[in-house]
Order: C-alpha cells, then structure tokens, then sequence
C-alpha cells in the first residue's frame, strides 16, 4: 500500500505516481465538461480526458508487460482519432458559430428544423 | 537515478496545476494556452517512459497540430479580450461535487491496490525499426488492419471537415 510514498526520494517512479497524475487530469477534465458552457472548453475537456486515457495505456505497459507493444499502439491510434475528432468537432463548432454568432451550448436548440405542423401553417 | 524522479514529480505539478487552471479559466485563449502546457508535460512524461516514438508524436500531432486548430478557432468564434460570461454558482457546484467524488473514490482503489501488481523493470527505447515492423506487420500482435482503418478515417475526416465547414 502506498508505494508512492514508501519509494520517496529512491530514486524509482512508482506506477501510481502516472496513474495518480492521469487521474487528476481525466477528472479536471470531467469538471470542465460538466460546468462550462462554451462549446470550445467542453472539446478542451475532451482533450484532457483522452489524453489522460494515453498516459494510462503508455505507464501500464511500461510497467506490467515492457517486452509487449499493445499499449504502445492503443496510445498512438488514440492520439490520431482524437485529432480527427477535433477537427470534425471544430469544423461544426465554426459552422454554429456562422448561423447562431455563438458558441454557447444553450443556443445550440435554434438550430433545430420547425416543427412539421408549424410549417403546414405556413403553406 | 534520483534526477528522473525530480524531473517526474516537476511533471506531474505542472499537469496538475495547468489542468486545473485549463478548466477554470475565465479566457478562453488562456485555456488553450494552459491545454498546450499540459500536453507538453504529458510529452514528457513519456519521454521518462522510454517511449521516445509516442514523445515525438505527441509533440507533432498535440502540441503542433491540435492546439493550432483550437487557436483558429478560438480566434474565429471570439470576441477578442473579452472574458466569456461565468456559468450559474450551482453548476459549478455539482460539478465539483461529482468530479472530486469521482476523484477520490479511484484514488483510494488506486492507493489501496495498485501496488500489489507490478514490478519495476529496467527500461530500454523500443528501435524504430521494431515499431515499424509491428505497425506494417499482417501477423499475430502486429497492426496493419488497425493502421489501415485509421488511415480510411483521416481521409473521411478531411472530406466531413470540409463538408461542414464550407459557405453554401
């Protein structure tokens, strides 16, 4: 128990020490993606999170299987599909921003069509 | 060597106060700025993995590519200098409340537990020419079918980026 405390100062980085800094990053980034508005903040949360799944999937094949590349991989697809993500994701967001003149997430319902029995009373 | 040790808990301060200062900064040029920091940080920390490759990559795609993305945009969609309208008190509120539940119920799993599974391990770099084997290779553990796709997909994404984005 507490490894990161027993090996204080050896000399040696014990696994909890990447997974503790992981976990800090994935739940500052819960916390952005639950109380900001902003559409670009909530994809920087987003950023954070992934990246926090990386430096977990990197340390715990260090540490538990170093002859094996499983971890290794699973890191570097996850870094290119978060790069599609956001673009894609940054795409939308510059096409809200040209129809509504924001970005925030409690406007995003102007977009939606009219409803079908509204536009019937238009005709 | 004790100086890899400084050099991880320098690391794991930075990631942890720019993470923090990323999510609850009033600006958002300033998030982005702290967001680079962080992903600099986590370049490190794998650079004292040994994992030289995933390093490089994360610098080029992250720290290049995504974060130049996130300041056009920025850039595009805001008014400049001026501070983006504070989220309601009990917002905030709950979402501390869940996040540090979150957080505190993991890290006692992982301070109680994680210890009793591994070993330290003299590490080494991977060559170069081992990674691009198993990333071509068709064999068991080897990631041609994976690479492939992801290949499929970046191509999708210019086309679906372009699509969205363009003036009608």
């Amino acid at each position: 128990m507490g490894a990161i405390f027993d090996n204080f100062g050896s000399g040696v980085i014990p696994l909890e020490g990447y997974i503790f800094v992981s976990l800090i990053m994935f739940f500052a980034g819960i916390y952005g993606f639950l109380s900001r508005k902003s559409l670009l903040m909530i994809l920087i949360s987003i950023e954070m999170i992934l990246n926090s799944a990386d430096i977990n999937f990197a340390a715990f094949n260090r540490y538990l299987y170093p002859d094996q590349m499983e971890g290794f991989f699973f890191a570097l697809f996850t870094i290119a599909i978060s790069a599609c993500e956001t673009a894609v994701a940054i795409a939308i967001v510059i096409n809200i921003y040209r129809n509504l003149n924001n970005v925030e997430v409690d406007s995003l319902h102007e977009l939606q069509e009219p409803e079908p029995s509204e536009t019937k009373v238009d005709l | 060597m004790m100086i890899k040790e400084i050099i991880f808990y320098i690391l794991a301060l930075v990631i942890t106060v720019f993470s923090i200062m990323a999510v609850s900064s009033r600006r958002l040029i300033r998030s982005a700025t702290y967001l680079l920091f962080v992903l600099l940080a986590t370049a490190g920390l794998y650079l004292l993995l040994d994992y030289h490759y995933l390093f490089a990559v994360q610098i080029a795609v992250y720290a290049g590519g995504i974060m130049v993305l996130f300041i056009f945009a920025i850039l595009l969609t805001q008014k400049p200098g001026k501070n983006i309208t504070p989220e309601p008190l009990f917002q905030r509120v709950m979402a501390i409340l869940l996040s540090g539940t979150g957080l505190i119920f993991c890290g006692v799993i992982i301070y109680k537990n994680v210890s009793k599974v591994y070993h330290y391990v003299e590490s080494a770099e991977i060559p170069v020419k081992e990674i691009g084997t198993t990333l071509m290779g068709t064999g068991k553990y080897e990631y041609i079918l994976p690479f492939e796709a992801i290949s499929i997909m970046l191509l999708a994404c210019i086309v679906g980026a372009i699509m969205i984005a363009r003036k009608r």
